[in-house]
């Protein structure tokens, strides 16, 4: 395991409270992402997991707390600002853009990077052409990195799951982001994808560097691949460290054996 | 050739062209509805607004002229100039670009997230807004078009139809009005390069992102707001050919705006979110009509059942759209977008 506690956060969620009508999704939560590591968020469902992810990448305003990132508070931004400032993100039920093909899918992921306006691209091709072309490299070098070459043409609608939530993974890190957000990225795979996702994610967090934030069901794999866990529960939450104080965490025992609830 | 069949090739032409027509104004639905999920009531008056724009700019009206004489006491009406058609149209696409980004400050963006029918309502209201809005700019009356397309009978078809039929039969040729071709060349011209734009730029990636996918698109950082200004100046440009075609063809006047009830058919065969989808449908409405206009108005028809059948181009396209339907009604609904994450 990994020293990452010297490091500062790189983001910081401070307090966040989130509300549907009457539904509290996220009640007064705090955590911290820390540069380099790999960060669980698990909880058993409905404890607001995928809600917190919505609200690090700007899909949903929380009505309390702050976010900080990168030691400055986030004022409020919409997704795209967000993902420009370098966070990128897969989705739990997978979304991908059907009609296009793996090789176009993995581009829009590049949108963040282009310099070139698109109304140049449109207009006027010399220097966009260049890029489009640099672009096009950098996504190879994912598709390679991915195991994913025979399927670069294929349509992604006619993709199976696992390899969709692949090319999804692909798509967040053509952005070359700082901070990775998986919701649920192994998901209804059988063992031997399993082991596939996790290499790649633990390649990716080695090798770029990349800071990864993860919701996993797979308490195995959870505890295999993260540096510290954060655990909710109802909206709450109600265990944070590293995998095994919260493996030894009486209240989160007591979540996942459902004992203080029914 | 037979003279009976030559007559029915030309009605099959002059069928297709229509439809043409028709496509033009359904393509403007499609590229809104597709990237967007709105049903935009206020196409038709678009291509309204763009003729009367391109003639008032064209022609040098004074915009606000009644209003201007009115608050002021003068008397004007024109600049008294006359303008180029192809500086002219840029400065109408100019305008209707400006109106896309007017459409998205004051109205979309405001209603992002809302239910489609709510957006469905907004654009009903952009519609007669911008009806009075044309009016009160361009005043009402009806004017020509003419950018200088060419127009009248096509010699070319008529030639060529003389010379497949029987010198002895005392055959006419046909009759296919140039303006109708050149209509299908520009429709032909507009929608290989929509399709090559949607297929090999970048926001045309983009553009396709956001028609899948909202949240996605979102996600890897392209700006809605963006793809809503591109999506409407695209469907303004559209408008404005459409506008171009038929007010070339039936003057400049408020009826313009009904051609969008021509869509609404047209789309209902062909879907709401398929641009092959729009341009067959229109294809199949022109043709149908004209075929079967042609039919229930022959002498062996009328011989046969005794019927005298009317007005056919009013309602026969709803009926073979209703008939559609009811055997495919897949192609109707579009994609719905998923709100959830
Ligand atoms: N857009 C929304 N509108 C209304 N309620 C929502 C919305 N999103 C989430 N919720 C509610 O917030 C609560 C937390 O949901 P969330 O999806 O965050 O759970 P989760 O931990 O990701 O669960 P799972 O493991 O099933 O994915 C649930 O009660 C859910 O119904
Ligand atoms: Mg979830």
């Amino acid at each position: 395991m990994r020293d990452t506690a010297t490091v500062e956060p790189m983001l910081d969620i401070r307090n966040i409270t989130l509300r549907f009508g009457g539904v509290v999704a996220i009640r007064d939560i705090s955590f911290d992402i820390r540069q380099g590591e790999i960060r669980a968020i698990i909880g058993p469902n409905g404890a607001g997991k995928s809600s917190m992810l919505n609200v690090i990448n700007g899909f949903y305003h929380p009505q309390e707390g702050e976010i900080w990132f990168r030691g400055k508070r986030r004022g409020p931004m919409r997704p795209h600002e967000i993902a420009r400032q370098g966070l990128a993100r897969t989705f739990q039920n997978i979304a991908l853009f059907k009609g296009m093909t793996t090789l176009d899918n993995i581009m829009t992921g590049r949108m963040t990077r282009m310099r070139s306006s698109m109304l140049e691209q449109a207009l006027w091709w010399g220097r966009a052409e260049r890029e489009e072309n640099a672009h096009r490299e950098k996504v190879e070098r994912i598709i390679d990195f991915l195991e994913i070459q025979s399927i670069r043409k294929t349509p992604v609608g006619r993709l199976p799951y696992g390899l969709q939530k692949r090319v999804e993974l692909g798509r967040a890190l053509a952005a070359e982001p700082e901070l990775l957000l998986l919701d649920e990225p192994m998901a209804g795979m059988n063992v031997e994808e399993k082991e596939d996702m996790s290499r790649f994610i633990l390649d990716v967090n080695d090798e770029f560097g990349t800071t990864i934030a993860l919701i996993e069901h797979d308490m195995g794999v959870v505890m295999d691949i993260s540096d510290r866990v954060v655990v909710l529960d109802y909206g709450r939450k109600i265990g944070d460290g590293t995998p095994d104080e919260v493996r030894n965490n009486p209240d989160v025992i007591d979540a996942y054996l459902g004992v203080s609830h029914d | 050739m037979s003279i009976e069949a030559l007559n029915l090739i030309e009605v099959l032409i002059n069928g297709l062209m229509a439809g043409v027509m028709y496509a033009l104004v359904a393509l403007g639905f499609v590229l809104i509805f597709k990237s967007s999920g709105i049903f935009n009531y206020a196409q038709g008056v678009m291509a309204l607004f763009a003729a009367m724009t391109l003639v008032g700019l064209q022609t040098g009206q004074v915009p606000f002229a009644h209003l201007l004489n009115a608050i002021t006491g003068m008397h004007v009406t024109h600049f008294g100039w006359n303008m180029p058609s192809g500086l002219a149209i840029l400065l109408t696409l100019g305008v209707m670009v400006g109106l896309a980004f007017l459409v998205e400050r004051l109205v979309l963006k405001h209603l992002v997230n809302q239910e489609p029918i709510i957006l469905f309502m907004a654009t009903i209201g952009l519609a007669f807004f911008l009806e009075g809005f044309g009016d009160l700019m361009w005043t009402a009356e009806i004017k020509q078009l003419d950018v200088g397309l060419p127009g009248g009978l096509s010699e070319w078809f008529e030639g060529a139809s003389m010379a497949l039929a029987d010198p002895e039969a005392g055959y006419w040729g046909m009759y296919v009005d140039k303006l109708d071709v050149t209509a299908a060349v520009v429709a032909a011209l507009l929608v290989i390069s929509l399709t090559l734009f949607s297929q090999y730029t970048r926001a045309g990636r983009a553009l396709r992102a956001v028609a899948d996918d909202h949240q996605a698109a979102l996600s890897v950082g392209i700006s809605l707001r963006f793809i809503w200004v591109m999506v409407w100046s695209i469907a303004g440009l559209v408008a404005l050919v459409a506008g171009i075609m038929w007010g070339s063809k039936t003057g400049v006047q408020t009826s313009l705006s009904l051609i969008a009830l021509k869509a609404l058919p047209v789309l209902m065969l062909g879907g709401f979110t398929s641009i092959p989808g729009a341009i067959v449908g229109g294809l199949i409405i022109g043709a149908g009509e004209k075929l079967f206009e042609y039919f229930v108005t022959s002498d062996a028809f009328h011989g046969l059942t005794g019927f005298n059948i009317d007005a056919t181009e009013n309602w026969f396209a709803y009926v073979l759209a209703l008939l559609f339907l009811v055997f495919r009604p897949q192609g109707l609904f579009g994609d719905r977008i998923i709100e959830r994450v």
